[in-house]
């Protein structure tokens, strides 16, 4: 039907005539629904999302951790972790110190759990010099790698709290971790910076009455896991908050490299205590290794809240059975590590931490590679983060636990 | 019985804190708050912890001891240990013997503004000159106050503590503290 | 109180204007007091007991002074304006917050004659008037050209204006029960409840309308952007939210309005709950309550706020997604049933 064309408008004037549609109103509901799709889908195209860069400074982000973020709305699109804010250079540094000054400097590295910084890089040289370590020695370096992994956790399982909004698990965690900083710093002298293993040892023997505060300290430690356990784990909004989030599979996790406790939360059965004990006491106790099926958040937390009860039960058993003996090796005074690579790994708080020693007969290193469990542990966030809302990078992000010293070293 | 929600029980986590905290004491005097006992803070400095005796609070030194045979300022990561000294003649210790070398001080300053309290230098030292302090309160408005002088050193060996005994089952022998002479 | 007013009347002010000076200057105190206390008990001691610590101890004896401390602090503080900020929404918002919680002070009954005005529509009024804080909000996370202020800001849009209709249907339980949307009538009510005949010491209606209770103490949890609803300011992921580029003095307004706000929902909670300033065994037109009636009015709004904060203390924060799906589909549905309920018993009794 022809219309005549309005002059205004260049449309028909007129009243429009009435067409019969043959079409079902339920089909033609899908097809407008179908067309807005379409349009959302031109219009989303073409929009540009928020780029949210959480940068260095953020209480997030323990420590410089740099991350940009781009959203859509509130979903991420694409996120990546930019490290190195916090590079200090370390294996420059080692070129120029002795071994001595080396073991002082590397407990700056993981600096919550410092003990077990020094480990690996000692049973590296050890494995050059050719010499073990006394029975008393390996007790006594292994009770403290494990206070050191108990004092990193116990730390990890009150931040998680907080970074979730649970502003009191971690006054609780600071307040219980310093019963163990004060048993570390009854033997070693240091809090913080124990500075006390040596090639060949370790520096000094235990104080009397070190090993019955060590042990009530341990029943305090398990009391906090208790108490966390109803306080943050029974939670049911924390379990909303972190169930099914931030899933790893367990062969993308074994493809990024992560190790420690977010590879054992994926459900696959690896610990180097175990597997690979080297210079250490663990097989000389009973112990277990604890492994979740499911790979997400909660799993993350579920497994370093075990590991630590377990550590607690690895040292009770190592101070009950402790060998008497001298503390060190006989070693020349001026050490001069001979010729050769080692590599040695051990199973840190914060996943797997080696080093990488090169020396050529010198009182130096040449040089040392330090591989770090962090750096590893975060090259997953990019695969891990996609799709995730904003709440959940904090969660993922607080969930995989990274020490920014540890990062960057 | 139905199952508690977590939710409830963790009220229950930090009403029980609360309760700790606030009535610490047992006996009759319980409904008395007393939090200041009850609370883990320990409010510096009207009150202060004492460090354990091995703590490494600042290093002290034994002039007496000391030969200027600069093996803790070589090993110290930070180079903050600055010595000077020179050769004197010493009598000799019988008649008619000769007269003995000794290495006199002139200086032994430790910078403690790059000190990392590490322990190298009280380790590596062959004669035990240097003691660790845990005397902690030193800190100075000035930061070129932090560099300890001799004379500093040696007033700090009046607060080094007597090395504790060890655990049984250890080899080590007790070292012992020079007693410091009436000057 | 005219006697009171004699010597002004006698110079020729107007008795309207002493009433409403004074009102304002006993309103503003009203706000500005339970504020203090509330954030002096719960926010720098309780919480602090609750975490194993003492909290501030060193301003004033135990601490109390400390909030003049931080009042002294946040005045000398450098008033900043974000360049891209919009500069008189940016200025207004924190007053826009303010005056909505000094809108509500107003219709809190102290006593049955000790009232800043006695509306007759008083719980309706108010809870209109606390919508306007939302504005407020908005404002301020619109205005700091802040991409953490824009996302606070737009989080807590959502999140209060879902939880304003949970609030709403609770407190429509409590008005079928009573009869009447005025203050006032509501304590009297509960005041002569009989509870099988026996009418002597009443019934608070905490005891019929629990379920309203427990919503009503949700929703106000949200609307005070509280955890676990605390996503709009959500501490570890968007810095403070709409308050990031707040600075000095109008921080300090936010801040002051976020716990008077807490003071004063808690109070309302307990008038209509908890029998507001009426005590069991005395008669309700008793003249002795327009003395002791604020302060058992101020003991049980502390009650209430203690559960606010309580809450605050354990408790993770909820995702937006879930804290969402929480208003719609769980607390609507409950207070609609409530409503329902309470309907039911209404007519047949």
């Amino acid at each position: 039907m022809t219309d005549t064309l309005d002059p205004r408008t260049g449309g028909p004037t007129g009243p429009r005539p009435i067409i019969e549609s043959t079409v079902s109103s339920q089909e033609q509901m899908r097809y407008i629904g179908q067309q807005a799709a379409d349009a959302r889908l031109n219009v989303e195209i073409e929009t540009e999302g928020m780029t949210l860069n959480m940068g260095p400074q953020h209480p997030a982000t323990h420590g410089t951790l740099r991350l940009v973020a781009k959203l859509d709305g509130e979903q991420v699109v694409s996120a990546e972790p930019i490290m190195g804010y916090m590079h200090r250079g370390y294996e420059k540094l080692t070129e120029v110190r002795t071994y001595p000054q080396v073991t002082t400097l590397v407990n700056r590295i993981d600096w919550l759990g410092s003990f077990a910084n020094e480990v690996p890089f000692i049973l590296a040289a050890e494995q050059l010099m050719e010499i073990e370590a006394p029975p008393r020695a390996k007790w006594i370096r292994t009770i403290l790698f494990e206070l050191s992994r108990i004092s990193n956790i116990a730390l990890f399982l009150g931040d998680m709290g907080v970074q979730l909004g649970a502003v009191t698990p971690v006054f609780l965690a600071f307040r219980d971790r310093e019963f163990v900083l004060n048993q570390v710093e009854a033997v070693t002298g240091g809090r913080f910076h124990p500075n006390f293993d040596r090639i060949g040892g370790i520096k000094d023997d235990l104080p009397a009455g070190w090993i019955e505060e060590t042990k009530a300290v341990m029943v305090k430690m398990r009391a906090f896991c208790d108490e966390l356990e109803t306080l943050l784990m029974g939670n049911e909004i924390f379990q909303a908050r972190c169930r099914g989030i931030g899933v790893i599979p367990p062969a993308v996790a074994q493809e990024y490299g992560l190790s420690g406790a977010n590879l054992r939360a994926s459900g696959v059965d690896w610990d180097m205590r175990r597997d690979n004990n080297y210079g250490m006491a663990y097989d000389e106790c009973d112990w277990k290794v604890w492994t979740h099926p499911d790979g997400d958040s909660y799993a993350r937390y579920w497994v370093r809240l075990q590991e630590t009860r377990e550590a607690t039960h690895i040292v009770d058993q190592l101070l009950d059975s402790m060998p008497s003996g001298p503390i060190m090796a006989k070693v020349p005074r001026i050490i001069k590590v001979p010729a050769g690579e080692a590599y040695v790994a051990t199973e840190n708080p914060l996943g797997a931490m080696g080093y990488y020693i090169v020396s050529q007969g010198e009182l130096t290193p040449f040089r040392v590679k330090i591989r770090s469990a962090s750096f590893s542990n975060m090259s997953v966030s990019p695969w891990v983060l996609k799709g995730v809302f904003v709440p959940d990078i904090i969660t993922i992000l607080a969930s995989l636990y990274f020490i920014l010293g540890d990062i960057d070293r | 019985m139905p199952q508690i929600p977590g939710m409830i029980k963790g009220l229950g986590v930090t009403a029980k804190i609360f309760l700790q905290t606030v009535f610490p004491v047992r006996g009759w005097k319980t409904i008395i708050p007393a939090p200041s006992i009850g609370a883990h803070t320990v409010q510096y400095p009207r009150e202060k912890e004492a460090p354990p005796t091995r703590a490494r609070g600042v290093i002290a030194l034994h002039e007496e001891n000391c030969t200027a045979c600069m093996l803790c300022a070589r090993e110290c990561p930070d180079w903050c240990i600055y010595i000077e000294g020179h050769k004197e003649l010493a009598p000799p210790r019988r008649a008619g013997g000769k007269p003995r070398q000794k290495n006199k001080l002139d200086r032994f300053d430790i910078d403690f503004a790059l000190c990392m309290y590490c322990g190298i230098c009280v380790e590596v030292c062959p004669f035990e000159a240097l003691f660790w302090s845990p005397e902690y309160e030193f800190s100075e408005p000035r930061i070129a106050d932090l560099l300890h002088d001799k004379a500093r050193l040696a007033d700090w060996m009046e607060t080094v503590p007597a090395f504790t005994e060890y655990e049984a089952g250890a080899e080590q022998k007790v070292k012992k503290v020079p007693e410091i002479e009436a000057s | 109180m005219s006697s009171v007013l004699a010597p002004l009347l006698a110079v020729g002010i107007d008795d309207w204007w002493v009433q409403t000076v004074l009102r304002v200057v006993v309103g503003l105190v009203a706000l500005l007091l339970p504020a203090g206390t509330l954030v002096y008990l719960f926010l720098f001691k309780m919480m602090s007991f609750m975490q194993s610590r003492l909290g501030p101890m060193e301003a004033g004896p135990y601490g109390s002074l400390q909030l003049l401390a931080e009042v002294g602090k946040w005045l000398q503080k450098e008033d900043i304006f974000p360049a891209k900020a919009d500069k008189y929404v940016f200025a207004l918002a924190p007053f826009v917050v303010l005056i909505s919680t000094f809108l509500l002070v107003l219709v809190l009954p102290g006593g049955p004659d000790a009232y800043f005005v006695n509306l007759d529509v008083g719980i309706y009024f108010a809870l209109a008037v606390s919508s306007i804080s939302v504005i407020g909000i908005l404002m301020a996370g619109w205005a700091s050209a802040s991409k953490y202020a824009l996302m606070g800001g737009i989080r807590a849009a959502g999140q209060l204006i879902a939880y304003e209709l949970p609030l709403v249907l609770a407190v429509l339980g409590v008005v079928i029960q009573a009869e009447s949307l005025n203050m006032n009538t509501i304590v009297a009510r509960q005041a002569e409840w009989e509870i099988f005949g026996i009418g002597a010491f009443g019934m608070p209606f905490i005891v019929t309308q629990f379920l309203g209770f427990a919503i009503f103490m949700v929703a106000i949890q949200a609307e005070l952007t509280q955890p676990p609803f605390d996503m709009p300011v959500a501490e570890s992921e968007i810095v403070t939210g709409y308050l990031t580029e707040y600075s000095g003095i109008r921080f300090l307004l936010f801040f002051i309005g976020e716990f008077a706000t807490a003071g004063v929902f808690s109070a309302i909670g307990a008038v209509l709950f908890l029998g507001g300033w009426w005590v069991p065994f005395i008669d309700p037109t008793n003249n002795l309550f327009n003395v002791i009636g604020p302060l058992v009015l101020a003991g049980k709004m502390i009650l209430l706020a203690f559960f606010i904060f309580w809450f605050r203390v354990t408790f993770p924060r909820f995702r937006e997604d879930q804290l969402q799906r929480l208003a719609w589909k769980v607390l609507v549905p409950l207070a609609l049933l409530n409503i329902f309920v309470t309907g039911i018993l209404k007519v047949v009794f």
